[in-house]
């Protein structure tokens, strides 16, 4: 039977035998295996399967992380002492730039994406994505756009050196690499809408029978949330650059006050996408945190309709809240106010899901694996990162914090121990499902507080340079700035040597370990933990018929 | 062993890492009051949010912190599986916080306002954005000139200066013609840009403004008669490759001291190679009449 991959079979839905060829089966794994590649690049340069295709994203994330970090690292030295010791000013910029287009676009986004495909149609019965060669596809475009990325760091007259956010005018003084990274941009977008598509219409159409959207998993419930945002405003970034290369190339004035345009029309556009893409990076954070709690807390959700309606209103809260990264370029009165007090209200459902996950701690059973040490940091680092954030809602003060350190400590403390530690969690979660083997838990924990530590070395003390005075985006420093950026510099540099162990905890685990169960976690409730670890290459051909549903985790009921 | 001679080599290598700066306190931890009434509002708006975060924080911390350690399954905790949700805590962990909101929002907009009033100005200063440097022009009254980064600091910040920063006073926050304004006036700033968007900001007069090319922002400043010294900014906004070194230099002297200084540049402004000079230099033609 060909095909077979992507169809429930029709046996699974009404009772029926097909095809006569089921009666005297010896079991399911000679169809679970059915379809799979052979040969290393047949299999991985073609594959269809969700889980293959998980794995090359999460793979890519990671090659990307330590990029993105390598930048960073850079950063941090150059940043060490005041003086000039390493970087060109031009080049510093470009560094900075290059850090956060790889981070956000080449490590957080693909990560989750990668997360999704693994785990999205495990956990609602279905065997594979909606869309398994438009998945394929959305994952190979990657490396094409990061190579074009990467690369315009070489042409001659510099990379890209306009910050990630790639303001006008001064973004249009760039020179060859500002088509190079246009277009690398418009290959990631296009990647993500795909993606994006392919999770919602897996979501809408191939949960298992009786599983009702308000029965999902909460990861699930994120990712559908924030499908829908990426096809939102991933266009929206496409008009933006669009524009800012005809302004180069093909003499429009869409951001050239002299012919007649606004530049700031760039940041409203820009941030329109913007603002909503920072949410895009944290709410699969908070389905991860929302799935690894309960497990270890041995209690389920606390507030499981609140958590879904918390989030659907931080989704449509994000859209009208994006000039608040615009308080200092001379918006009118009113617009300052209105962007004040919609920022302010997006606290209340965030305060909502924090204070949810407390009290699903709350009268638990905790104990303290490798995940749930990542999700408990998440919980109190993300907490700094928000208050941070109310801080800056204000507008008056914020003209204080605007372009300075309080700004780029606030986002790394929502951005590193947020979602990367969501990120870095829900891979040790779910690590020996895909594996089948334990990792080891000695070296995880060393990664952890190992990480936990520097990063808040690392990230701290920027708050206090920010109040201080000091602006972002800046090579060198008075010296007034000094001590401070030193502690935050050696954060840097022990934060990043800390990550090394991930790799190889990860390599060692895909390699052996201690088999893993089926229910690799005692507290851990949902179709995922049904399945074998590692579980087959085609899970849930048929579809699963669900018992009682847990609190939102529906529980496989097996046919014996 | 060959850990212990190396121990010292690194310590004795890493104390002159330590030395104190030479000018400014180090470790600064928080904003400060500032020069003018806008700015001390400012500051107190920014404290009653940092000590408004600090509470939240401690019942929020304190509340995970207790349940992680009461609730450990190693103590032999029971989990109570039946505690999965409560209509009334949402509505009351929701309502809190918005009656907490609201008690913010009140003083930020008030202080959001008070920025905005420009009436009653007595003086406008016309604050220009360029790569890399800055020109303040007063407005009618004939002085306008180019604040650059001062000469040591742009020699000790070149990539192998073999420059110590520490040698330099002021590194970085110097320029060479300061903005001299006088204290116990209201004065306007117009900020605009040359070429691309910078950002005029000074902490201690509490004024962060984009400098947009084609488009003229306005702030106010009234720095309190007692508070005659120099404050120093930097550019805020990432202009290219010289974007930290375009620093802002603000000298409030007394009114008296200020007549005489604008007299001096008005007679520098008078000469004809003043004049001829500076027209090299002036900006592109004004912005659109609808500009604001």
């Amino acid at each position: 039977m060909a095909n077979t991959d992507n169809v429930i079979p029709h046996a699974a839905l009404t009772g029926h035998e097909e095809h006569g060829g089921h009666a005297g089966h010896a079991g399911h794994d000679e169809h679970a295996d059915h379809g799979k590649p052979h040969g290393f690049w047949h299999r991985w340069l073609t594959s269809t399967n969700h889980k293959d295709i998980g794995t090359m994203y999460l793979v890519f994330s990671c090659i990307m992380f330590f990029i993105g970090g390598a930048f960073a690292m850079a950063i941090r030295a150059e940043l060490f002492k005041p003086g000039l010791q390493f970087l060109d000013p031009a080049l510093f910029n470009n560094f900075t730039t290059m850090h956060a287009l790889i981070m956000i676009f080449g490590a957080v986004m693909p990560a989750f994406v990668g997360l999704a495909n693994w785990m999205v149609p495990m956990q609602v019965g279905a065997p594979d994505m909606a869309l398994p060669r438009m998945n394929n596809f959305s994952f190979w475009i990657l490396p094409f756009a990061f190579t074009l990325l990467i690369g315009s760091v070489f042409v001659p007259g510099g990379g890209l050196a306009g910050g990630w956010t790639m303001y006008p005018p001064l973004m249009v003084q760039t020179g060859y690499a500002l088509p190079m990274g246009i277009f690398a941009i418009h290959l990631m977008g296009a990647s993500s809408i795909m993606g994006a598509i392919n999770v919602i219409v897996t979501i809408m159409n191939m949960r298992a029978p009786g599983m009702s959207l308000l029965r999902m998993p909460l990861f699930v419930w994120t990712w559908l949330i924030t499908a829908f945002l990426l096809i939102a405003v991933m266009p929206v970034l496409a008009g933006a650059v669009t524009m800012l290369l005809t302004d180069h190339f093909f003499g429009t004035s869409f951001f050239n006050a002299a012919g007649g345009g606004d530049p700031v029309m760039f940041q409203h556009i820009f941030w329109f996408f913007g603002h909503p893409e920072v949410y895009i990076l944290i709410l699969p954070a908070f389905g991860i945190i929302s799935e690894i709690l309960p497990t270890f807390a041995r209690k389920p959700l606390f507030g499981y309709d609140a958590m879904i309606y918390a989030t659907a209103s931080i989704a449509f809260l994000s859209f009208i809240v994006w000039a608040h990264h615009m308080f200092t370029v001379g918006l009118p009165l009113a617009s300052e106010l209105f962007f004040m007090l919609s920022t302010m209200l997006i606290a209340i459902p965030t305060g909502v899901k924090i204070f949810n996950w407390s009290a699903t701690l709350y009268k638990g059973s905790l104990s303290f694996e490798p995940p749930m040490l990542w999700a408990l940091a998440f919980l109190f680092m993300f907490t700094i990162g928000g208050l941070s954030g109310l801080m800056l809602a204000m507008a008056p003060a914020d003209f204080q914090y605007q372009d300075t350190y309080f700004v780029v400590a606030h986002f790394h403390y929502v951005l590193v121990p947020g979602a990367i530690f969501a990120i870095i969690g829900g891979v040790y979660y779910w690590l020996p499902k895909w594996t089948g083997h334990m990792y080891d838990m000695t070296l995880a924990k060393w990664h952890f507080w190992l990480s936990t530590i520097f990063v808040n070395v690392l990230f701290f003390p920027q708050h206090f340079l920010g109040l201080a005075g000091m602006p972002r985006r800046i090579p060198d420093y008075a010296t007034q700035f000094a001590d401070w950026n030193m502690v935050s510099s050696i954060g840097g540099f022990c934060f990043g040597a800390s990550q090394i162990l991930f790799p190889i905890i990860i390599w060692q685990c895909v390699r052996g370990g201690a088999k893993a169960p089926g229910r690799v976690w005692e507290g851990a409730r949902g179709l995922e933990w049904e399945l074998s670890s590692p579980p087959p290459y085609h899970s849930w051909t048929e579809a699963p018929g669900l018992a009682t549903l847990e609190h939102g985790a529906p529980v496989h009921q097996t046919h014996g | 062993m060959k850990i212990k001679p190396l121990l010292p080599a690194t310590l004795a290598g890493l104390l002159p890492l330590l030395r104190a700066p030479a000018a400014h306190a180090a470790w600064t931890l928080n904003l400060t009051p500032g020069v003018d009434q806008v700015s001390r509002d400012i500051y107190g708006l920014h404290m009653l949010m940092f000590w408004w975060c600090m509470g939240i924080a401690v019942v929020v911390f304190g509340f995970m912190i207790y349940s992680i350690a009461r609730f450990r399954r190693s103590r032999g905790a029971i989990a109570d599986t039946s505690l999965t949700h409560s209509t009334r805590v949402e509505v009351i962990w929701t309502t809190i916080p918005v009656l907490i909101l609201i008690s913010m929002a009140v003083p930020a907009a008030r202080v959001l306002v008070e920025t905005t009033d420009t009436d009653g100005s007595q003086m406008a200063i016309r604050i220009t954005g360029y790569q890399w440097r800055w020109t303040y022009e007063y407005v009618g009254m004939g002085v306008k000139f180019v604040s650059s980064l001062d000469r040591r600091s742009d020699a000790a910040r070149q990539l192998d200066s073999g420059i110590d920063p520490y040698s330099v006073p002021h590194y970085l926050l110097n320029v060479d013609h300061p903005m001299v304004v006088p204290a116990g006036v209201k004065i306007e700033v117009l900020v605009t840009g040359g070429d691309v968007i910078h950002s005029w900001w000074v902490p201690a007069l509490g004024i962060k403004k984009d400098a947009i090319p084609g488009f003229i922002n306005v702030a106010w400043f009234d720095v309190d008669p007692d508070k005659i010294g120099t404050y120093r900014g930097q550019c805020a906004e990432l202009c290219g490759r010289g974007h930290g070194f375009m620093p802002i230099v603000v000298k409030v002297v007394s009114k008296a001291d200020f007549a005489t200084w604008l007299k001096q540049q008005q007679a520098i402004a008078k000469s004809q190679a003043g004049v001829a000079a500076l027209q090299a230099t002036s900006p592109g033609p004004p912005p659109p009449a609808n500009a604001l």
